[in-house]
């Protein structure tokens, strides 16, 4: 994946607007958060194949971490975090990383569903 | 001496974190080992350091990990098509059932697993479940012996000393090689137990100091 650069990866978000889609959103901080650090908690969701429509769609964004919004006709889709996207397989893949690279959060979206 | 080995862990990696210093030891002494592996870690957080896979395209970088460990530890592997984080959701005794008619057909006299309740990954105790309860339901007479693997902190205080403790010290070198062939996930791995550590060391160090013992629990059936 390649750092997001907002005008792209905003113009790729427009091509799904109004459209029946599939949504793969995701976070994570890892199964063994706990037991490593006695202080952290095991956190994560996330929902695959999702078909989704939204109407609008924005990302927002300081250069180093952006989040998206994507409105629906009842409701958000939400992400925070992203740093990083790809086009693999004509899906959008968006993806927040930490600095080992680990992967924190992903919003992807797709035309067919995920396999 | 052992006739046939069979591991069953969830997640590519697992089999050389957990055990490839045991594995070469029964492989030297020109025991078969099966590696029965759950998912293809479709859902780990491990992108590679730096990051090289996404969430896509992980499960079939992690497949080729996987065969690439298994041909450094000569061991055949089967992947049982389960999803990674979500084991511990299908139907207990599917799972069991599924695993017993794979024993049933390798004959194994050892099965490895994970300590259901105290292998800190849902998954790993899921499967260390099904995978005891598989055994369970065999015949008596030609059921094999089970090692169970404990990983949470808390274990030795709970369940005391270990049956068996391997000190796999003269197969680091295969051990580190395994884990190596897992190039997603090994930095990411055994970052988290540099953490861990005072000092800063080599991630080979590490492996040594932290991964030096493979230790199991000898299942008591009731």
């Amino acid at each position: 994946m390649k750092p997001i650069n907002l005008a792209e990866v905003q113009s790729e978000l427009e091509k799904y607007i109004n459209r029946e889609v599939y949504l793969h959103l995701e976070t994570t901080n890892g199964a063994y958060a706990s037991h490593f650090n006695d202080k952290a908690y095991n956190v994560g969701a996330y929902i695959r194949n999702a078909k989704v429509t939204f109407n609008q769609a924005k990302i927002v964004g300081d250069g180093n971490s952006y989040r998206v919004g994507l409105k629906m006709e009842l409701g958000w889709i939400y992400a925070e975090g992203l740093t990083d996207w790809e086009i693999y397989n004509s899906k959008l893949l968006l993806a927040g990383h930490d600095r080992e690279g680990r992967l924190m959060v992903a919003c992807q979206i797709s035309d067919t569903p995920f396999s | 001496m052992e006739k046939h080995v069979v591991v069953i862990y969830p997640h590519p990696d697992d089999e050389s974190f957990g055990c490839a210093g045991t594995i070469t030891k029964f492989r030297e002494q020109g025991v078969p080992v099966t590696y029965l592996c759950g998912t293809l870690g479709e859902m780990g957080r491990n992108m590679g350091s730096p990051a090289f896979a996404n969430r896509e395209t992980l499960p079939e970088i992690r497949k080729k990990e996987l065969l690439a460990a298994c041909k450094v530890l000569d061991i055949e592997v089967e992947m049982l098509g389960y999803r990674d984080k979500t084991i511990e959701f299908e139907d207990e005794k599917k799972v069991a059932l599924h695993l017993k008619e794979i024993l049933e057909r390798i004959k194994p006299t050892l099965v490895i697993t994970h300590y259901p309740g105290y292998a800190v990954h849902p998954d790993h105790n899921a499967l260390g479940k099904a995978a005891i309860e598989a055994v369970r339901l065999m015949d008596e007479k030609t059921r094999p012996t089970v090692w169970a693997q404990a990983i949470s902190k808390d274990y030795p205080d709970v369940l005391g000393k270990p049956d068996v403790v391997h000190d796999v010290a003269d197969y680091m070198d295969k051990k580190i090689e395994a884990i190596f062939c897992h190039k997603s996930q090994a930095q990411g791995v055994l970052g988290q137990h540099r953490h861990l550590l005072k000092e800063d060391k080599s991630l080979q160090e590490i492996t040594k100091e932290r991964l030096g013992k493979e230790m199991f629990y000898i299942w008591k059936f009731a």
